[in-house]
């Protein structure tokens, strides 16, 4: 089967006007929120059961992690301002807006790595306590996934340098919007979970 | 599939907005108030109604079928059924 024919068959529309590497690609992302869901409930119980653990508020650089938050919030405007340039054929917007948005994750990120550098200076480690353990696992492998989403955004950028995408076929664009929000939404509550409560 | 029309007039801007909003009132809610029994439920409902703007507006949840929006529900569903028992084995030991 010719690339053509691979990609005319995963266009190919299942019900619902659903195509079926959107399908696939909905169906991996609620293998995610189980993923991130069973890190949660292991958090909750975790920290519900541990007898001492630190006060957030000044064990945490709360101020700071709110502002990578709205970053990471403007990172998803971003993200659907691109997603709605390819809609109405703007080449410019779709480029303009997904560099934006990679360089939002890229910073929210290096925000997170000071973040990690300042906890770790202070004595705060994953062997360290069971804060410790829990707050690298959760931050950690949602920082994984931003990474991941940077990476896949600069293949998209690429493509979209090269005008890889029209205003009739832009299903990676979509794809990678959808995983973008999803990192978005994972953060949220990561964020109130960890951070705020 | 959404028609063209409805895709420029969806309220991305909004949505921003009120994201902003609600981060706001998380971050003073986490600080003024004191350790209640209101505080946790508080934080968590705003961090809900956040994630629900993203997944139904900018993830397009809301003008999609059915059968995404079950595909996108199951698993939160299947999360609380998770989260449950050990929330109830935590409270019933205090």
């Amino acid at each position: 089967m010719t690339h053509t024919a691979v990609a005319e068959h995963h266009a190919t529309p299942t019900w619902e006007g659903i195509t079926t590497l959107k399908f696939a690609w909905w169906l991996f992302l609620a293998s995610e929120v189980m993923f991130f869901a069973g890190l949660i409930a292991a958090y909750i119980v975790l920290r519900a059961g541990s007898p001492t653990w630190p006060i957030v508020a000044e064990a945490l650089n709360v101020p700071l992690v709110a502002g990578n938050t709205f970053i990471l919030i403007v990172s998803s405007v971003t993200m659907v301002q691109a997603y709605a340039g390819i809609e109405t054929g703007d080449q410019n917007k779709l480029r303009n807006m997904l560099i934006a948005t990679a360089a939002l994750g890229a910073i929210f990120l290096s925000i997170q790595g000071y973040e990690w550098s300042a906890l770790l200076r202070e004595g705060t480690t994953a062997q360290s306590s069971l804060f410790g353990a829990t707050f690298y696992t959760l931050t950690g492998f949602h920082g994984l996934h931003v990474t991941g989403g940077v990476v896949g955004l600069i293949f998209v950028i690429l493509k979209a340098l090269r005008g890889g995408y029209t205003q009739a076929a832009h299903d990676g664009v979509e794809l990678m919007g959808l995983y973008w929000h999803f990192v978005d939404v994972v953060w949220i509550i990561l964020f109130t979970i960890v951070y705020l409560i | 599939m959404t028609t063209h029309s409805t895709q420029t007039q969806r309220p991305y801007m909004r949505v921003f907005g009120f994201l902003v909003l609600l981060t706001a009132v998380e971050v003073v809610v986490a600080f003024v108030l004191s350790a209640s029994t209101a505080k946790v439920p508080l934080l968590v409902a705003l961090a809900i109604a956040k994630a629900a703007l993203v997944a139904l507006y900018y993830m397009h949840l809301r003008f999609e079928g059915r059968l995404l929006r079950a595909i996108a529900v199951f698993p939160f569903m299947l999360s609380i059924l998770v989260a449950l028992p050990p929330a109830f084995d935590v409270l019933s030991r205090r």
